[in-house]
C-alpha cells in the first residue's frame, strides 16, 4: 500500500529524450492506466518506477521514499510483463513462490501463500506443471499469481493482456478489475488499448510523445478531452471533429457551419464572433428517430446516409451534413437505411467540445468541467478516493 | 511412399558417397594397419584386410600411452570445465549486464579468437616461466583456459541473447541478485550451451599438439605428444601408432555419441524457436 509520485521525470536514451518531464501523483489504492500510441514512452515510465531503467532527471517516490537510487528488489513492486516472463524451467508453484524463496521465507509459508493465490486464480490443478504445458490464459494467471503472492506496495502491468485473443482478453480484464477490488493495491497499468483504459482505470493518463496530454477519470477524458488528440484516441469510433465559426444568431452564441447554426447551451466569455473553431461531437451524441425528442429543434438538421453498419445492439451510421461534413453516429438499435437517403439528426450540443484549430487544445475545458457530463455516461463513484492533485504539462 | 529419383538427387548422392569414402579412407587405413601384425605391414598390401587379426597392438599401445592419456584427461577435463564456466559467466555479463563500454571490451575479447596458437607461443612460454608454471600441467591448463575464453564467451553470449531479458528483469524484481539470477534462472536454462561449449573445448584441447610439446616436460606430455613420439622413432612398427590414434580418438568419439544430439540441438537453438 503506497502512493506513487513522479516529479518532472525525464528519460534520455543517449541524446534522445523520450520522456519529457512527467508530473503525476498516484493515490494509495488507485488504479492508474497509462495509455497512448506505441512508442510514446509508457513502458519506459513504468520501467523507471520498477527500477529497470535509470531516471535521467526528476524524482520518483514510492510511499514517502525517493526511489531514484533504490535497487528494483528493494522497491517492493511487482511487475507483470507482456510476454509473462515466466521461468520456463520452474513449475507453476516455483514460479509463484520464487520471490518468497528469494526473501528466504520458510517453505511452509511459501506453500501456503502459493496455494492461496493459486486457488484464487483457479490454478491449483496446474501447480506442478511447467509453463510450456499451459495455455496463454493460464500463463497470464501464473504471471498475476506471481505478483500477488508477494503482496507488493505497487502492481505494475505492461500490456499484460495484449497476447491473448479478444475473448480471453475481455474475461481477464474483468478478473483483473475484481482482483484490484479485492486487494486495493496501487496499480499502474500500461496499455495502448483505450477500451482497457476506459474499463479498468480510476484515472487515465493519456500520453503522446513522452508528454502527458490529459489526466482524468474515464468519464472526464471521454466527455471533456483536453485536446484533439485525446478526443480521437479515446473512444471508438473516435470523436467527430468538425470545422465551424463562432457566431451570434437571435442573441444566442453558437457555432456556424456552411449552412447550419447550432447555438451553444450557454454563453462563453472566451469566445468571440468570427472565431474559427473545431467542434467535437461523440458518435453517441448524435441522435436519430425516437431519441430526437430529447433534442431541441435548433440542434437538429438533415443528413445524408452514406453507410450503415449494424453492431448488434447498436448501429454505426456514416452521415454527411451540409453536403460536405462527414460524421459517424452511434445509435441504439438496428438501423437499416438506404445509402443516399435523408434522415433528420439531432446533436447533443450540450456535450460539444470546442477546440482551437491552431493549438488543437480544448477551449475553456476547465470552465466546462462543472457543466454537463452527468447523465450522458454512467458516472463512476470516485468519491471514496482521496483528493488528488493533477499537474499536466 | 514411392518417389522417383530425379537426376539431381542421383548426382547429389553420388557426390556424397564419394565424399564419405574419401573421409573414411584414413580411418580404414588406421584400423587395418592397427589390426595387422608388424610383419604383415608393407606398402603393396597396405589396403588389404589383415590375414590374421592381431589385437595385441592395442594393449601394447595402451601400456605405452597410459601416462599421456592420464595427463590429457586431467588437462582436458580441468581446462574444459574452467573455460566453460568462466565463459558462461562472461556471456551472462556481456548479454544481460551490459555496462558502458562493454561492447568494446567484448569486441577486443573476440580478437583473441583469431590469434593462432603459434603466434603467442614464445610470449606464452616466457609468461609461464615467469609465473613458475612452465613444464607442468597447471601451466598448460591455464594457457588453454585463457585461450579458450573468447570462443566460450562468444558461444554463451549468443546463447544467452535468446533468453528474454524480461526473465532477468522479472527475477530482479523478485529479489534475486547477480549471482542468484545466474544460479537459479540463467544456469538451469543453459545446459545446451554448456554441452556445445564443452564439446568444442574438449575436442580442441584434447587434439592440441604444439603447446603440449613446448610447454610441458616429458612426464607431463599430453596424448598428442605421446602419439607423435610413438610414430617418430627410426624403424616404426606402424601398427602401434595406428592403434594408439584409435585409442586416443575414443574419448572424443564417446562424448559425441552421448552428447551429440544436444550438440545439434544447441547449435540449432538460435535458428529454431523453442
Ligand atoms: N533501451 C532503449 N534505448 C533507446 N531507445 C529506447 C529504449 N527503450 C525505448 N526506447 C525508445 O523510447 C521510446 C518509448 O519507448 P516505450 O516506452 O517502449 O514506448 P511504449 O511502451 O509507449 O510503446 C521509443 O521511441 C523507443 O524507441
Ligand atoms: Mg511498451
Amino acid at each position: 500500500m503506497a502512493k506513487v509520485e513522479l516529479k518532472s521525470v525525464v528519460k534520455r536514451f543517449g541524446d534522445v529524450r523520450v520522456v519529457h518531464g512527467i508530473d503525476l501523483e498516484i493515490a494509495d489504492n488507485e488504479f492508474i492506466v497509462l495509455v497512448g500510441p506505441s512508442g510514446c514512452g509508457k513502458s519506459t515510465i513504468l520501467r523507471m518506477v520498477a527500477g529497470l531503467e535509470s531516471i535521467s532527471d526528476g524524482e520518483i517516490y514510492i510511499g514517502d521514499r525517493c526511489v531514484n537510487e533504490v535497487d528494483p528488489k528493494s522497491r517492493n513492486v511487482a511487475m507483470v510483463f507482456q510476454n509473462y516472463a515466466l521461468y520456463p524451467h520452474m513449475t507453476v508453484h516455483d514460479n509463484m513462490g520464487f520471490s518468497l524463496d528469494m526473501a528466504k521465507r520458510p517453505q511452509k509459508e511459501i506453500n501456503e501463500k502459493v496455494r492461496k493465490a493459486a486457488s484464487m486464480l483457479e490454478l491449483e490443478p496446474y501447480l506442478d506443471r511447467k509453463p510450456e504445458a499451459l495455455s496463454g490464459g493460464q500463463r497470464q494467471r501464473v504471471a498475476m499469481g506471481r505478483a500477488i503472492v508477494r503482496q507488493p506496495d505497487v502492481f505494475l502491468f505492461d500490456e499484460p493482456l495484449s497476447n491473448l485473443d479478444a475473448q480471453l482478453r475481455t474475461q481477464m480484464r474483468m478478473e483483473l478489475k475484481k482482483l484490484h477490488m479485492k486487494f486495493s493495491t496501487t496499480t499502474i497499468y500500461v496499455t495502448h488499448d483505450q477500451i482497457e483504459a476506459m474499463t479498468l482505470a480510476d484515472r487515465i493518463v493519456i500520453l503522446k510523445d513522452g508528454l502527458i496530454q490529459q489526466v482524468g477519470t474515464p468519464v472526464e477524458v471521454y466527455e471533456k478531452p483536453a485536446n484533439v488528440f485525446v478526443a480521437q484516441f479515446i473512444g471508438n469510433p473516435p470523436m467527430n471533429i468538425l470545422e465551424g465559426t463562432v457566431a451570434r444568431d437571435q442573441g444566442r452564441l453558437g457555432v456556424r457551419t456552411k449552412r447550419s447554426f447550432f447555438p451553444l447551451q450557454e454563453d462563453r466569455k472566451n469566445l468571440w464572433e468570427g472565431q474559427k473553431v473545431l467542434f467535437g461531437l461523440r458518435p453517441d451524441a448524435i441522435k436519430i428517430g425516437d431519441s430526437l425528442n430529447r433534442i431541441p429543434p435548433e440542434w437538429r438538421c438533415t443528413a445524408q446516409v452514406e453507410l450503415t453498419e449494424i453492431l448488434g445492439g447498436q448501429s454505426l451510421l456514416d452521415l454527411v451534413v451540409d453536403d460536405e461534413i462527414s460524421l459517424i453516429a452511434e445509435v441504439e438499435g438496428r438501423v437499416q437505411m438506404q445509402a443516399g437517403s435523408s434522415v433528420e439528426v439531432g446533436f447533443c450540443f450540450d456535450r460539444v467540445v470546442l477546440f482551437d484549430p491552431e493549438t488543437e487544445e480544448a477551449l475553456s475545458s476547465v470552465a466546462q468541467l462543472e457543466g454537463t457530463a452527468e447523465g450522458t455516461t454512467p458516472e463512476r463513484d470516485i468519491a471514496h478516493k482521496k483528493e488528488i492533485e493533477v499537474h499536466t504539462n | 511412399m514411392e518417389r522417383k529419383l530425379s537426376p539431381a538427387t542421383i548426382v547429389l548422392y553420388v557426390v556424397l558417397g564419394i565424399l564419405v569414402i574419401l573421409y573414411l579412407m584414413p580411418a580404414y587405413m588406421a584400423l587395418v594397419t592397427a589390426l595387422k601384425s608388424p610383419a604383415e605391414i608393407s606398402l603393396p598390401t597396405a589396403w588389404e584386410w589383415p590375414s590374421v587379426i592381431n589385437w595385441s597392438s592395442f594393449s601394447e599401445a595402451l601400456d605405452l600411452l597410459k601416462p599421456n592419456l592420464v595427463n590429457s584427461l586431467i588437462l582436458t577435463v580441468c581446462a574444459t570445465a574452467l573455460s566453460t564456466v568462466l565463459g558462461s559467466l562472461n556471456g551472462y555479463v556481456f548479454s544481460k549486464w551490459t555496462f558502458r563500454g562493454s561492447e568494446i571490451i567484448f569486441t577486443l575479447f573476440l580478437f583473441g579468437m583469431f590469434i593462432p596458437y603459434q603466434v603467442i607461443l614464445i610470449p606464452l612460454f616466457q609468461t609461464l616461466r615467469a609465473m613458475n608454471l612452465y613444464g607442468g600441467l597447471p601451466g598448460l591448463i591455464l594457457a588453454h583456459v585463457v585461450y579458450g575464453l573468447p570462443i566460450t564467451s562468444l558461444i554463451f553470449r549468443n546463447f544467452y541473447a535468446q533468453i528474454p531479458t524480461a526473465l532477468i528483469e522479472s527475477a530482479r524484481l523478485d529479489g534475486a541478485g547477480f549471482f542468484s539470477i545466474y544460479t537459479r534462472v540463467v544456469f538451469p536454462l543453459s545446459i545446451p550451451g554448456f554441452v556445445v561449449t564443452s564439446l568444442w573445448q574438449f575436442t580442441q584441447i584434447w587434439n592440441e599438439f604444439l603447446w603440449g610439446i613446448t610447454l610441458t616436460r616429458h612426464s607431463e606430455n599430453p596424448i598428442t605428444v605421446g602419439l607423435a613420439q610413438l610414430a617418430g622413432g627410426q624403424a616404426v612398427s606402424w601398427n602401434l601408432p595406428m592403434a594408439g590414434s584409435i585409442l586416443a580418438a575414443i574419448p572424443v568419439l564417446l562424448i559425441y555419441v552421448f552428447l551429440g544430439r544436444y550438440f545439434i540441438r544447441g547449435l540449432l537453438a538460435g535458428s529454431v524457436k523453442g
